[in-house]
Order: C-alpha cells, then structure tokens, then sequence
C-alpha cells in the first residue's frame, strides 16, 4: 500500500489546502477516509454559498414572443445561466464536506444534461437540485426520469404512444444505468414505450407532466421481463439489475481510480455491495487496494484544476466582477469544460484529450487571471508547493520556476506544470 | 520538402524545446521553404495529399442547399422556403445548387465538385451533439472516445501537426486514444505578460521517470509552441510569386470565433508553407435554422461559397496546394416539411460536398425520395463512413476499416488518381 493522504484528498475532493492536507497527514489515511466519508457537524463554507434564486423562466408566459421580447427573455437567461455557473463554482470552492461536491460533480458528468440544448436555467437548476438531494441512486434514477432537464435534452417531451422516441431509453440503458451491452435494440425499443408520455413545461421546473392519453400502457418485454412497465417502474427495475451496480461502480473507478486502466474485478465486486449509496461505494474505493496503491494518475479534468486552484489560493467565484466570470467561464470553455454544459451526453472527455495544445495556451492565460486575483508580494518555489499541495516539484518544473521574476510569474508556471495537472 | 529535409524537420520538431529546438538548429520554416522549392520553380509540394474537412454546426438544410428543385413535392413541403425553379443553379434537370452558391457552381462546371446525396447513417439521432458525435467519431452504433482522425493519429504514430484543427476547441475528431491533434487559436501565439515562450519550453521539457500522463502533459506544451510557431512562420512566410496578389491574412487579434474565410487563409498558408499537416479541421456554426430560415442560412452558405471558391481558387496555383481536398458535411439535413415558423426542425439526411482538383466532379449515391419518408424525414440512401472511408483510403493512404471500428466503406470513386 501507498496510502499516499495527499493522493486522497486530490481525487476525493477538489485539491486541498495546505491546512487540510497537514491535518490529513496527521490524522492518517484512515481517518481522513472515515472524516471525507462522515464530516462532523453541518458544512459550514457551503451554508456561505446559499443556492440562488432564479425566479421564473423568461420565456414562461411567452408561446409567441416578439423580437424584442425574445430577445429581453435571451439576455436574461444569459444572466440566470451566469448566476447558476458563478454559484455552482463557489459552492465546490468553499464548501468543507469536499466529497459530497465532488460527488455531485461526477453525477453532473453522469447524467451530462447541457443547457445549451435546455435552455432554460431553472430547468438546469432544478435537475442539480434533485441529483443533490438523492441519497441513493436508485431514488436519483426515479427523480432524473422525470426531471424536465434530461426529458427534453433527450427529447423524452417528443415521446408519445403514437410517435414513440427512443432517444432517453436508449441512454438510459447505455449510459446512465446499464452500459453498453447489457441490453438489446428490442429492450431500448420496449422501454422507450415505458417512458412515453412525458411532456415540460417551463412554468414548471420541478417535473415533467404526465399525459396518460399519450402513455403506452400496454405490455412491454425487458430483459426478459414482461410488465406493464411506465417510466418509474422501469428505472427501478433497471436499477435492480446486477449490471446496474456494476456499471455504476466502474464509472467511479473511472473518474477517482482510473480513466485508462479498468476497474479490477475485485475491487468492482466490493463496489458493487456497496450500491446505492455513492457515498458507501467511494469509501469501498478509496479503501481499496488498488485504489490505494497509488500507481494510477489520473489527468485533473479543467474545473477541478480550477476549483483546487481557487480553494488553495482563497479565491472566491461569489466576488468575481462580471468580467472576471466571462473570462473564466470563457477560459473554461477554451478547456472544454463548462459546468451545466456537458459536450455530450456521453460525459466528459477524460485523461489525454484535456492535455491538447490549444488547451496549453487557454490554462496559461487562466492560470495569469488567477496569479492576478491572488496576489502574493513574495513567494518562493518552496512555498508555492505548500500552497499547491505539491509534495515535491521534479528537477524541470523547479528548473523553470527558478527563472520566474516575479510571485505572479511564478503562480502561473507551478498552476500549469505537468505535476499539478496530473494526480 | 525533399524526404530528407523531412526527416531533418521531425527529429529537429522531436527534441525537447520544440520550437527553440526547431529555431536553433536552423530548420525553421523559411529554411525549409528554401529547401523545399525545386529547379522547376515549383513550391513546398511534400507530396502528400491534405485533407480540409469543413464541419457546419447546427444541421444545414440539405434539401435547400442542393435543391430538387423539379421535385413538385419538394415545393409543397415547403411553399415559403422552396426556391423557384429558375432561381436555382440547376445541376441536372432535377437538381440545382442553392442560388447564393456561384462559386460552387462554377467548380462543379469544372468538375472538380463531388455531391454525395443522402449521406446520413442507420437510426438518425436528431440531436445536435450526438449526431456530431456520431459524425466526428464513425460510430453511429455506440459512443466511441476516439475520433476517427484521433484514430488515424494513433495507427500512424503521428505528431500533434499531423492533424490541425483552428476551431477554439479542439473537436472529438482529432482525438485520439494515445494521440492528439493540435488545436491552434487564430489569434496565433498569445502568453500571459512576462510568460515567454522560453519559459513555456522549460515547463515542457520532458523528466526521466515521469508517468505517461505527465509526459503527456509536458509534451502539450511543446506541441503548442511548436504549432504555433509553424502557423506563424507559415503566416509570415513570403506567398510564392504566383500568389503574391492574393490579399494578406485579415486581422485576426479581435479573438473570439474566427471567420471561416480567416480559418482557411491559414490553411492556405500552411500548405503553402510545407507544413506537414496532413488533416486540417475547421468549421462554421449557425446552421440550426428552426426560423426564418431563408435569410440565414443563405448568408450562411454565402460566406461558405465565398471562403471555399477563395481558398480553391488560391489552392490551384500551387503543387502542394493542388494535393488539397475538400470536404463538407454537417451534422444532419432538416425536416422535408418546413416548420409553423418559416424553418425547418432536425432532419436526417444531407448532401456532403467534396471538391478539389483530385475529384471527379459530378452525383453519387441517390437523391431520397420526399414521399418515401421516415416519420418526415429522408432516408438516406449513402452511410457517411463510405465518404470517410474514401477520404481515409484515397487521400489518407490508410486503410478504411482500421480507422472506422471495423466498418467495411464501400469506396466511392469520387477521386481520381493524382497528376
């Protein structure tokens, strides 16, 4: 075993600081893993970043806008979508429980529900919300089925007994609850009759609406099993499955263990009986031999690069000016990864595709927007490795800070080098 | 280049310092170019084939792009958006080329313009991301993580300039498993104050010892600087004299989403330079015209027509720059039957466009029915993959299947054999 704490803190949470890491250090590798898992007491960083409220949607009220009203309603979902991505940043910079926040994150990445094709910013919320206050998978995967986000970013709104759309029950079986291979063409046909009906409505961000004249009632066949399925029915039946838990068990391995290497059986297995609870499977891993052997790297994805940059450096997203946030949800974008705007419904590109070159340049410019924010008069290599929770800069990297002229220059080399890209 | 000025260039490019390395041993670009041009006159010809693929995001409308114009089910579709027959450029006698484009017009006159009808692939997913996906990674089947470009990349053990794209993020495409492509912002080479590109080469030296991903990330940074200095040089490089009346490349320090016209200036320089890019990505957003559809997207494929007939017309004064070939596709066609709002919703299938002095201008595959339809929508009659895979096989020098996940292309005999 390695049971490297540093290692831990890393991949449980955003990046630590230098003071959590000293506390994890003395307090040990089990501990810090019983601590992560069971924080005492209420989050206290997060209780500063109260979830915003949107009011309605702009376009609410408005099945025929005008030019000019539609444009009014644009620029102020501009402004909601603004306010829920500067939010969600703050919230994973300040808030103490660092599992849970993470966790959230790779739900988000699960689920990749983008608003550039939602649109509406309090459907987006509204779905973070439920993901958020899921203490299972299996009651996530009842409330996602009919969240209005994921119905209409997979045109489940389109899906009705005479026009069935297969779009959602495909994706629910390949990528949210089964995985490829675990189901035929026949059964995404069947359960995308299960899931018809469903229609949203912006008035209404909590849930989609159930017309049941548009509901196929009748019988379906999946996996072997006929039912009268409907969407509810179905998600829990999926969610029973064996290949559910361990579908969701190597998608964990693949964001906290490894992107390149898979999931070993063993420790897929181990996983498993800890399903549903993802808190419960992330102990079983950061547990886990393999996991703690410490021989796999994993490429930090960009908001984690950031989020641990600003949690180390106490940067807050709450006090960005407007122009602070454009430029680095705008550097965010030049990475690739924007929180609520997933790429894909696949998730989030992993390992080498983030270490492209154009994405070089971009992570320069916003590693200089944070050394700007940050504001160190005297800084040394040594220190900002504390700072950075680095454990040691290899010879290159403190070969090149050493020519840095300033605390400024400095910051931006450490928060680009190689050694804190990869964990 | 000659073989041996190549070879001095990559191991130069493969040191450590990239393009300090490339500047001190004296094989820069201009060094190169002078190697490069022979008795005859003649410019940086590698003598390899290139390959331009120009993405259109949003879903173009295929049915008014190449119109059925003597389709009478084709105007009562669409009664607003439907060209009239004698506005079309007509082709055939059944099919025509949206109006606004002239300078496609007259490339297909030369017949140096292939239109591949119907291209789609089995099940049409009608979302935008997933159908670009299925695009960029051939493989409509499952989500793949790799591009089928980013594939190529990594059978042939390729450098990151092998493949360029000039998009502000670098697409699923050129991603490869081990590989990838570079991705080079228009604005060209942009460093925080004080950062120079000294300082960026030292963070990219590589470490004895350092695991795949730290390599990985270290060698991200040589590849930028090296880039970047390849598309500088290229930039600034003297245009041969046949081309030297040519306007310069437009001022490009704005940022932002570039021009298509701006993308493919430095295409244009690239290949003229010798670069050796093999695989050039660039693109041009805005297709999704689910209202008033008529006056956007013809501003759309004007600014197409006028980038392409530039680029083409540049193209065919120089050796290398005749080894180009074009290729044009978007993520899908639009719905047959225009929309309550003067537009169209997702559809299916579409025309693909490919051009170049190497294409045997002319149709291929078939034009689908707009009675026979799918829930509304064409069927297409050519999988997407039997393009890719002719480009793969025809301008890549690769084999099809190894790049599309297995998928046997049926080759379609668009490109004739090279001068």
């Amino acid at each position: 075993m390695h049971d490297d704490v540093g290692m831990l803190l890393r991949r449980a949470g955003f990046g630590p600081t230098a003071s959590e890491l000293a506390a994890a250090k003395k307090a040990g590798y089990q501990a810090t893993v019983a601590r992560l898992m069971a924080p005492a007491g209420p989050d206290r960083g997060a209780a500063t970043a109260p979830i915003p409220d949107l009011g309605r949607d702009p376009f609410d009220d408005l099945p025929d806008p005008t030019t000019e009203q539609r444009a009014a309603a644009e620029s102020l979902r501009k402004q909601h979508t603004d306010a829920i991505i500067r939010w969600w940043l703050d919230r994973m910079t300040v808030a103490d429980h660092q599992a849970n926040e993470k966790l959230m994150f790779f739900w988000h990445g699960h689920w990749a529900t983008s608003i550039r094709k939602v649109g509406s910013p309090q459907f987006m919320l509204a779905q973070h919300r439920k993901i958020r206050s899921s203490p299972n998978f299996r009651v996530m995967a009842r409330k996602l089925v009919s969240d209005p986000a994921l119905v209409y970013w997979l045109d489940g709104q389109l899906n009705t007994k005479h026009a069935p759309n297969e779009n959602l029950a495909r994706e629910l079986m390949e990528l949210f609850m089964l995985g490829i291979g675990n189901y035929t063409e026949q059964d995404v046909k069947e359960a995308g009759r299960a899931l018809t009906g469903w229609k949203t409505d912006l008035g209404v961000p909590e849930t989609a609406i159930f017309f049941p004249a548009d509901h196929d009632g009748s019988r379906k066949k999946i996996l072997g099993t006929t039912a009268r399925f409907d969407a509810y029915t179905l998600v829990d039946f999926l969610a029973k499955q064996p290949a559910c838990a361990r579908f969701i068990a190597a998608r964990l391995w693949f964001r906290y263990g490894s992107s390149s290497t898979a999931i070993a059986r063993s420790t897929q297995e181990k996983l498993t009986s800890a399903f549903p609870v993802g808190l419960n499977m992330l102990r079983v891993l950061f547990e886990d031999e393999h996991f703690r052997s410490g021989q796999h790297r994993l490429v930090k994805q960009p908001v984690e690069w950031l989020v641990g940059a600003m949690r180390q450096l106490n940067i807050r997203p709450a006090h960005f000016s407007e122009q602070t946030l454009h430029q680095v949800v705008s550097g965010l974008t030049g990475l690739g990864q924007v929180p609520f705007a997933p790429q894909s419904v696949g998730g989030w590109p992993s390992g080498a595709a983030w270490l492209n070159s154009a994405a070089a340049q971009v992570r320069l410019g916003l590693a200089d927007l944070l050394a700007g924010l940050a504001q160190f008069d005297h800084l040394t290599a040594e220190e900002l490795a504390t700072i950075l929770a680095i454990d040691t800069w290899t010879n290159r990297t403190y070969q090149t800070l050493k020519q840095a002229k300033n605390p400024r220059q400095l910051l931006i080399l450490g928060l680009a080098s190689p050694e804190y890209l990869v964990n | 280049m000659d073989p041996l000025t190549r070879r001095k260039f990559l191991l130069a490019s493969a040191t450590a310092g990239g393009a300090a390395a490339i500047a001190a041993s004296g094989f820069g670009l201009a060094e190169l170019l002078a190697t490069a041009r022979g008795d005859d006159g003649s410019d940086a010809d590698d003598g390899t084939d290139k390959l331009v693929l120009v993405t259109l995001y949003g879903g173009n409308d295929g049915l008014n792009t190449v119109i059925p114009y003597a389709d009478p089910a084709y105007h009562s579709a669409r009664p607003e958006l439907a060209y009239a027959p004698e506005k079309v450029l007509h082709l055939d006698d059944s099919l025509g080329l949206n109006p606004v484009l002239t300078g496609l017009k007259r490339r297909w006159d030369d017949r140096q313009l292939a239109v591949v009808l119907g291209v789609g692939y089995p099940k049409p997913d009608r979302s935008h991301f997933r159908s670009m996906d299925i695009w960029q990674t051939g493989s409509p089947e499952a989500p793949v993580p790799t591009g089928w470009v980013g594939r190529w990349l990594d059978g042939t053990n390729a450098t990151a300039e092998a493949a360029v794209s000039f998009e502000p993020v670098l697409p699923p495409l050129l991603v490869g498993a081990t590989r990838v492509g570079a991705c080079v912002a228009v604005g060209g080479l942009q460093l925080p104050p004080g950062i120079n590109a000294d300082l960026v080469a030292a963070l990219g030296r590589t470490q004895d010892g350092e695991s795949e991903l730290h390599l990985r990330a270290a060698e991200s940074y040589q590849d930028f600087l090296r880039v970047n200095e390849l598309v500088e040089q290229a930039a600034n490089s003297p245009a041969p004299p046949e081309v030297a009346e040519l306007p310069p490349l437009p001022a490009t320090a704005t940022g932002g989403a570039s021009s298509l016209a701006a993308q493919l200036a430095l295409v244009s320089r690239c290949v003229e330079a010798g670069v050796p890019t093999r695989v050039y990505s660039v693109s041009l957003g805005g297709f999704d015209t689910h209202a008033n559809e008529r006056v956007g997207q013809e501003w759309l494929l004007k600014q197409l027509d006028e980038a392409l007939t530039a680029f083409l017309d540049r193209m065919a004064k120089t050796k290398a720059g005749r080894r180009v070939t074009v290729a044009v596709y978007s993520e899908f066609g639009r719905r047959v039957r225009a929309n309550a709002s003067d537009g169209t919703d997702h559809g299916t299938a579409g025309p693909l466009l490919v051009m170049g002095p190497g294409i045997a201008g002319g149709f291929y595959g078939e034009q689908p029915s707009l009675t026979d339809l799918d829930d509304g929508d064409l069927k297409a009659t050519t999988d997407f993959r039997d393009v890719f895979g002719t480009l793969l096989g025809s301008v890549l020098r690769a084999d099809p299947a190894q790049y599309l996940n297995g998928y046997q292309a049926k080759l379609l005999p668009f490109v004739r054999g090279r001068v």
